[in-house]
């Protein structure tokens, strides 16, 4: 991009300037010993054309919606439509949840992303015993479709799309959303939306594992065939780094080992006799916007580039849209602090404000609650808010990668990408992401990075305020709680259900998804035919474990 | 010959019910094994029982449960309860992880001795130990 003689010149330049600033620091030092990113990424005082040398604007920057897609997956980003407002929400039961759905909806957020309770989220309905205590704390609860039907009520599905966080049952509440469309007269050819459905990271970081690796790779391939024909609108995998992330990893590992999960996914849809054409356009990806803000720009430029070409170049992938690397975006949780909560409000527009340079499809912002609880309406609107404000007031969605042929930007992402892609080769020569997870690779890298990063702040190296620095006393805030009388009123639905529903007819179903199961059958018109009868997200989970054994935590530390 | 030096103490972390966030867990154990403790790791989704089985199993001083999901309300007391019944009420019971101030004095009641909340540095929680966990007679 830029002539020889230039470059040498200003190499010249930097020399003299580096000369003079000697004699300045000798009388004023700089203030630390090391300048890093939150990855303990070293940074230069000063970035020139000369640190983005290599850099060909066509090949590695290019055009939005143009291969490698660097600048953004489509041409008019923003500025043709604003990334979805997309907040994660979820808690006590269904009738909780559903206000607070129509709460943020006429509150301007433009999609629905349901959290749910560790018992669901695990394959538990909240009258087993493994729920004890856990129901409706962090996400709603839900068991049967009833509890689908009270959550969706008064929100039309060919209106919103959904985002589901579920991962070992995420056929099973696909199955449940089809149904409730059907129910609505909706067709499934119609309803968009997102599973989660990403088992690899389970193991790696979220630990909402129930199956071994291999069953559960098997019924997400099913989820991916099954909507490939069935559900075209419908982003079969949130292929997810958040949680890597908010698990301790650093920005490079968290980008790393979740396209290293893509390729596995990618390999096994594709071992299934899949066309990657076919199903490649509509896996989609999951990140976190930690709090460095450099890196995570950088890091999402990285992200698309390094796909666009692990598409293209390793899988002959011919579609453009196979390429595209489009994903949600969530504020990091873990950068957020109990004292001193108000600061998270601020933490969290610098992280939205990064996703958003960064060119984020869809974004969550976490509410200043974040590490007590659940948000309050009020909270959870501020978080909304924030979007609103950047979208609107700030100029950030004005033109597309405002920040492409920064000096700075650019070397970065250059150095993003280099070091992921040692990691992607090394899992690689492990013999991917499975074999590699067998062995604890990943789980132990991001092990070594909490602990280190945690040493860091420990020492005062790394600064969190509030916390480790500018600790002055804050008053309380208010939070959320759940009521006993949900726990109650799910359980007393439950039994309900259970016997109102046509048992015979669950039992059936229940036994044609334990056949598939065995026969290599694709589960997810069973699962349909299953859920439609009310039978519980247990009792499916419980056919499953009953086949293919359950996953249980190695405890590395 | 009169054994003049006491042995390490031994604690097991463990994270109790479905809760699968256990980043601080790791971190504490890790933590506590470099600042000379024996620490036992239980690993995720353990039911109170087998928390006190584990503890009694090995022979620990106390226990660290790690919870971040809104469970510690019933779990932590749970365990506190078993250990009643099993006779092992000498074993410490401590705690960590996303507890709201206004729950720490029902804990409190419960026996839990000490809460570690959001913030709390490695160094904190290895001091809290050496002051407050003797090893078991």
């Amino acid at each position: 991009m830029f002539k020889e003689d230039e470059l040498k010149k200003i190499e010249g330049e930097r020399k003299r300037w580096t000369e003079d600033l000697s004699k300045i620091l000798s009388e004023t030092p700089e203030r630390l010993p090391r300048f890093t990113t939150v990855s303990d990424v070293d940074i230069k005082d000063l970035y020139t054309p000369v640190d983005i040398k290599e850099l060909d604007y066509s090949r590695d920057a290019g055009f939005p919606g143009v291969y490698p897609f660097t600048r953004g997956v489509h041409p008019s980003m923003y500025r043709g439509r604003l990334w979805t407002m997309r907040m994660f929400s979820g808690l006590g039961g269904p009738e909780e949840t559903n206000k607070r759905f129509h709460y943020l909806l006429s509150h301007g957020e433009t999609g629905l992303s349901i959290a749910f309770h560790y018992p669901t989220l695990m394959g538990y309905d909240s009258d087993s015993p493994m729920a004890r205590g856990e129901i409706g704390k962090c996400g709603v609860a839900i068991d049967t479709l009833k509890d689908m039907e009270i959550l969706f009520e008064g929100i039309p599905l060919d209106k919103v799309t959904t985002s589901m966080t579920i991962n070992p049952p995420a056929s099973i509440l696909l199955a449940m959303y089809i149904v409730l469309a059907e129910k609505q007269g909706v067709s499934k050819k119609e309803i968009g939306g997102t599973i989660q459905n990403d088992m690899l990271k389970e193991f790696i970081a979220q630990k909402t594992f129930m199956l071994p690796p291999k069953p559960s790779l098997r019924i997400i391939v099913d989820t991916i065939e099954y909507c490939t024909k069935e559900v075209p609108r419908w982003n079969t995998v949130s292929i997810s780094g958040y949680h890597i992330r908010e698990a301790g990893a650093t920005a490079v590992q968290e980008l790393a080992f979740t396209l290293a999960d893509g390729i596995a996914y990618v390999e096994a849809a594709m071992e299934r006799g899949l066309d990657v054409d076919d199903f490649a356009p509509r896996l989609s990806f999951f990140f976190d916007s930690h709090i460095d803000f450099f890196e995570e720009i950088a890091k999402f430029r990285a992200a698309r580039r390094i796909w666009a070409r692990i598409m293209r170049e390793r899988f002959m992938a011919k579609n453009p849209r196979s390429w595209m690397l489009r994903f949600h975006t969530q504020t990091a949780g873990c950068s957020l602090t109990a004292q001193q909560p108000y600061n998270n409000v601020v933490r969290t527009a610098y992280e939205a404000l990064a996703a958003v340079l960064g060119g984020t499809q869809s974004l969550h912002t976490n509410s200043l609650d974040e590490t007590y609880a659940i948000p309050t309406e009020e909270a959870a609107a501020i978080a909304l808010r924030t979007q609103h404000i950047l979208a609107e007031e700030t100029g950030a969605a004005n033109t597309v990668d405002p920040l492409a042929g920064s000096y700075f930007v650019e070397a970065l992402t250059g150095q993003v990408e280099e070091q992921a892609w040692e990691y992607i080769r090394k899992i690689d020569e492990m013999g991917g992401m499975v074999e590699a997870i067998e062995r604890g690779f990943p789980q132990a890298e991001i092990a070594d990075a909490a602990y280190k990063f945690q040493k860091q702040i420990d020492s005062g190296e790394k600064v969190v305020v509030g916390v480790n620095k500018y600790a002055t006393e804050h008053p309380p805030i208010t939070i959320w709680r759940m009521k006993p009388e949900i726990e109650e009123r799910q359980l007393k639905r439950l039994r309900e259900v259970k016997q109102r529903r046509n048992n015979q007819k669950v039992k059936g179903f229940l036994n044609q998804v334990r056949m598939a199961s065995k026969n290599g059958e694709n589960l997810m018109p069973h699962l349909t035919n299953a859920v439609r009868e009310y039978a519980s997200i247990q009792e499916i989970c419980d056919v499953w474990r009953d086949i293919f054994g359950r996953y249980s935590d190695p405890g590395y530390f | 010959m009169e054994e003049s030096v006491e042995r390490k103490i031994r604690i097991l972390i463990a994270k109790p019910g479905l809760d699968g966030h256990d980043r601080g867990a790791k971190v504490i154990a890790r933590g506590f094994r470099d600042a000379g403790f024996e620490v036992i790791y239980t690993g995720l989704h353990q039911t109170p029982e087998q928390i006190v089985a584990a503890a009694i199993q090995e022979d620990v001083d106390a226990i660290g449960l790690s919870s971040l999901a809104g469970a510690h309300d019933y779990l932590f007391p749970r365990v506190i309860e078993l250990l009643k019944e099993k006779g092992a009420d000498d074993i410490v019971v401590f705690g960590g992880g996303i507890v709201p101030e206004e729950d720490v004095p029902a804990l409190t009641q419960a026996g839990v001795k000490g809460i570690f909340t959001p913030g709390t540095s490695i160094e904190e929680a290895v001091s809290w130990v050496r002051k407050n966990i003797k090893p078991r007679k």
